[in-house]
């Protein structure tokens, strides 16, 4: 099976060609955060102060584990992602390109990617240990005491993926 | 009086974690080996390949297998002519659980101030007292992206059997791509609302592929992993043939006024492990 090969952040006329069941390897930088860092940024957010700037960026759903021996990042696979569902709209009305997680998507999500020409990717659930060798940098960028929930910025080369729901909202899950 | 110190108990907990956090389950592997050898689906395929690569090289390398490393369930199955000594057992658990998580993630929290508790214990400890001079210990560590999709029904008796088949599969369906498919699911029929939930949790330490000795549940197992089969949730949610690897029922008598069915799910995963503490030492399984 062909992989197609797209770097970070997105040209988003690149998405716009990518269709649901497609494998990609990612490679360039994203985001990291689950529940807790999103409930605080969007508490910063309705502050008027905004923690991070997300526009033009991918946001992947992980949580890591600690870094072991010589690793750069622990065990790093993806998170369910219909718990951050109710923040996904307004992150892609507000630019966020695409997102990166594991498991089905509400419909007010898949509208938004639509909306905006906006692309979910599936990472695949429980092969963390893969996906640390993908990793080539990290940076922690706001909320440490969250620990594992903190918000992190990765480097990444060759990270598989699969095209979840593509830009049209056409799904690679069976309804 | 036999004397076993529950330091002994707290070096297989430590051991035990190290190991399964970074190994699954060999009767797991197997299967989803199985799945992914005779799946058709290129994509479901694909997604199959990379969790059975992962699996090995997280054996390899000793890395954990999925950065939810859990929450630790213990089932302490304590000899009633054992007297524990060295301490209080929870204690000693909880004392392991804490050191063997140091590389691990600490994924568990107070649920109301949602302050994480920075060790990852307490442990999920279920004490039961058994006949004999030995101590027996189950220990699983639990991700919660299945965990949540787990379900519990009081049903009335009038529902019957059926209903509660019905129930099972709409909750492996309703979970859909969530728990990481391929799952395994452990069933709990009967007794009452707390008792039904252990038994499913306690069914989850069956190996896959193994028979169960009730000749009545075993058709059921057999006849509800085939239903959830059909539903060709597949892999990752991918589609395909292989939705769950087994499905694992325990039963106990319950009341005239009730059928408690519960459905707890587990991902492909499976980090779980025995063994048993004598006066002598720790045996492992």
């Amino acid at each position: 099976m062909s992989e197609i090969k797209l770097s970070m952040p997105f040209d988003k006329n690149e998405l716009k060609k990518l269709k649901a069941g497609d494998n990609v390897l990612l490679s360039g930088e994203m985001f990291v955060f689950r529940d807790a860092g999103h409930k605080r940024l969007f508490a910063s957010i309705e502050a008027g102060r905004p923690d991070i700037d997300f526009a033009g960026e991918t946001v992947y759903f992980m949580g890591p584990c600690p870094a072991q021996k010589e690793q750069i990042m622990g065990s790093c696979g993806p998170t369910t992602s219909c718990r951050m569902d109710k923040y996904t709209p307004y992150m892609f009305d507000h630019g966020l390109c695409a997102q990166v997680g594991k498991g089905k998507r509400s419909k007010e999500c898949v509208d938004a990617f639509v909306r905006n020409g906006g692309v979910y990717f599936a990472a695949i659930g429980g092969a963390g240990a893969l996906y640390s060798k993908c990793v080539t940098a990290v940076k922690e960028i706001c909320y440490p005491d969250l620990g594992t929930e903190a918000i992190r910025r990765i480097t990444v080369k060759d990270f598989p993926v699969v095209v979840a729901i593509d830009s049209c909202g056409n799904s690679v899950y069976n309804e | 009086m036999t004397n076993i110190d529950v330091n002994l108990i707290a070096e297989g907990i430590k051991t035990a974690i190290d190991r399964i956090s970074c190994e699954v389950e060999p009767s797991c592997s197997d299967a989803l080996r199985a799945a992914r050898d005779k799946e058709d689906s290129a994509t479901t395929r694909f997604a199959l390949d990379v969790m059975c690569r992962n699996i090995e090289y997280a054996k390899e390398a000793h890395l954990p297998v999925c950065q939810d490393t859990g929450m630790v369930v213990v089932f302490l199955k304590i000899g009633q002519n054992v007297n524990l000594s060295g301490g209080y057992v929870e204690d000693a658990v909880n004392a392991a659980v804490k050191e063997a998580f140091a590389p691990l993630r600490k994924s568990v929290l107070d649920p109301v101030s949602r302050v994480n508790t920075k060790d990852n214990t307490p442990a999920v400890i279920h004490t039961q007292l058994v006949r004999g001079d030995e101590v027996k210990v189950e220990i699983m560590l639990k991700g919660f992206g299945s965990e949540n999709m787990s379900a519990i029904y009081m049903l009335n008796p009038a529902q019957g059997l059926e209903t509660a088949k019905e129930l099972i599969v709409s909750t492996v369906k309703n979970a859909a791509s969530n728990p990481c498919p391929p799952v395994i699911i452990g069933v709990g029929l009967g007794g009452t609302f707390e008792k039904c939930a252990e038994l499913s949790k306690h069914a989850l330490f069956r190996k896959i592929g193994s028979e169960n000795p009730d000749p009545v549940l075993n058709a059921l197992e057999k006849e509800l992993l085939k239903k959830i089969n059909a539903l060709k949730i597949g892999a990752q949610g991918f589609g395909g043939s292989t939705t769950a690897l087994g499905v694992f029922i325990e039963s106990y008598p319950t009341h005239i006024s009730s059928l408690p069915v519960a459905v707890n799910v587990l991902c492909h995963c499976s980090r779980a492990a025995e063994f048993t503490v004598t006066e002598g030492g720790v045996r492992y399984e």
